[in-house]
């Protein structure tokens, strides 16, 4: 029953952003107690936490742009997994703590550039979303361009980690910057922006990043599509299933 | 009882995650409008950080207060303009040295799209040491207890403490 919207609407380009930031926090989240030390399970906690915030701010609004009226819980516990717009990237299991740091370096970078140019949108709310997380997200991205830096730019076993993180997660980044048909109908009503149109900024970054890291950007040899269209990667509905049990089998319940 | 006394006893409204500063100066209330006439209160907050949870409990908080002092209440949580440090007052900053938290500096605010590479550094603001005063002092961590601190160490003193992080 949980129809998306029109796959061409503004209400689901902003479902995709929500579904986005929605996913990379359960996957970050999961870092708590896993990561290499207490300070980064805090901090990769209290990026999460901000990510979480930024879905319930947008959920809400992509209920009353659809006209539906659901609730942040409608859109992040009930719904199935060709129902969620978000990209590969953030669905992907957790890797070593260097692949997460090169996951974190370009999806940080894309959601600042992202939420710059947003701060355009036409959309008041969307705007103001924009406005508050592109304050935490340079955070985000000062954090991860300080870990690919000490780790590409250290030792032998460092750099050799660190550069075949930032492989790993190559044939995942265009996506990010793929005009789907929301994105082109919320960019046209002045609500979003064309994902394309943030590719430059978004790359000229973290080359600058990598250069100073001393490690090489390389051309994806495949690349994953589908996630705006709800067609998903095997982790995604093992993702969904630790996400979503607890208010799938207590429908309803509050605490 | 008279206007000032229900928003007063909102804007004193202690944080809950750092009591010893009030939600008016910390710069989250934004507005209170009190309609006597109606016997209705409507707070106006905004979040440190999208997804801070303590915005939950000084909502209720509110709402109790309101409801102590006989009115009914609404909070409004508003987005935009997005809270900034600099909203902070003078007393809530000396509220926070004194509990051992080093006070935000001024924001760097930014805003425009790709300003270059971000520096990568771990210290690149001076900060003074809320215990012993000397400006010393290195970043051990970006994130702290909270997502609106980082965490930091007094190489003069030895003491760590917490950054209240400008934003």
């Amino acid at each position: 029953m949980t129809e998306v919207a029109a796959q061409a609407s503004p209400a689901a380009y902003v479902l995709g952003l929500a579904d986005d930031a929605m996913v990379y926090a359960q996957r970050l989240a999961e870092w708590m107690s896993n990561a290499p030390q207490i300070e980064e399970d805090m901090a990769l906690g209290n990026i999460a936490l901000d990510l979480l915030g930024q879905a319930r701010a947008l959920y809400p609004h992509v209920g009353t742009l659809d006209g539906t009226g659901r609730s942040e819980d409608d859109f992040a516990m009930v719904r199935d997994e060709r129902d969620w717009r978000n990209v590969h990237l953030v669905e992907q299991e957790r890797g070593d703590f260097g692949q997460e740091m090169a996951r974190l370096l370009w999806f940080a970078t894309y959601q600042r550039e992202l939420y710059a140019a947003l701060l355009a949108s036409s959309d008041p709310v969307l705007a103001g979303v924009a406005g508050k997380a592109l304050k935490e997200v340079r955070y985000h991205l000062d954090h991860a361009a300080l870990w690919v830096v000490r780790l590409g730019d250290g030792t032998e076993e460092s750099h050799t980690r660190m550069q075949a993180a930032l492989d790993s997660v190559l044939p995942y980044l265009p996506e990010l910057f793929f005009d789907d048909e929301a994105s082109v109908a919320a960019a046209e009503s002045g609500i979003g922006v064309l994902p394309s149109s943030l590719h430059e900024a978004v790359t000229t970054h973290v080359a600058a990043v990598c250069q100073e890291a001393t490690l090489d950007l390389h051309a994806p040899t495949w690349r994953a599509r589908g996630g705006r269209a709800g067609i998903h990667s095997k982790p995604m509905g093992y993702l969904l299933a630790e996400m979503q049990h607890i208010a799938r089998s207590h429908p309803g319940a509050t605490w | 009882m008279s206007r000032t006394t229900v928003a007063e006893a909102i804007s004193r409204i202690p944080d809950p995650e750092i009591p010893v500063i009030s939600i008016a100066d910390l710069g989250i209330l934004r507005d209170v409008s009190v309609d006597e006439d109606a016997r209705t209160v409507v707070a106006t907050i905004t979040p440190t950080y999208s997804g801070c949870p303590a915005m939950e409990a000084i909502a209720d908080r509110i709402r109790w207060e309101a409801d102590a002092h006989g009115y009914r209440s609404e909070v409004v949580t508003q987005l935009s303009p997005a809270w900034t440090t600099d909203w902070m007052t003078a007393a809530g900053r000396e509220a926070l040295a004194r509990f051992g938290i080093a006070p935000p500096g001024p924001s760097a605010e930014g805003g425009g799209p790709s300003r270059g590479p971000v520096s990568v550094q771990l210290q690149r603001h001076v900060v003074a040491c809320p215990h012993c005063g000397s400006d010393d002092t290195t970043e051990i961590a970006h994130f702290g207890s909270t997502a609106c601190k980082a965490l930091r160490r007094c190489d003069a003193c030895r003491e760590p403490f917490d950054e209240f992080k400008a934003i």
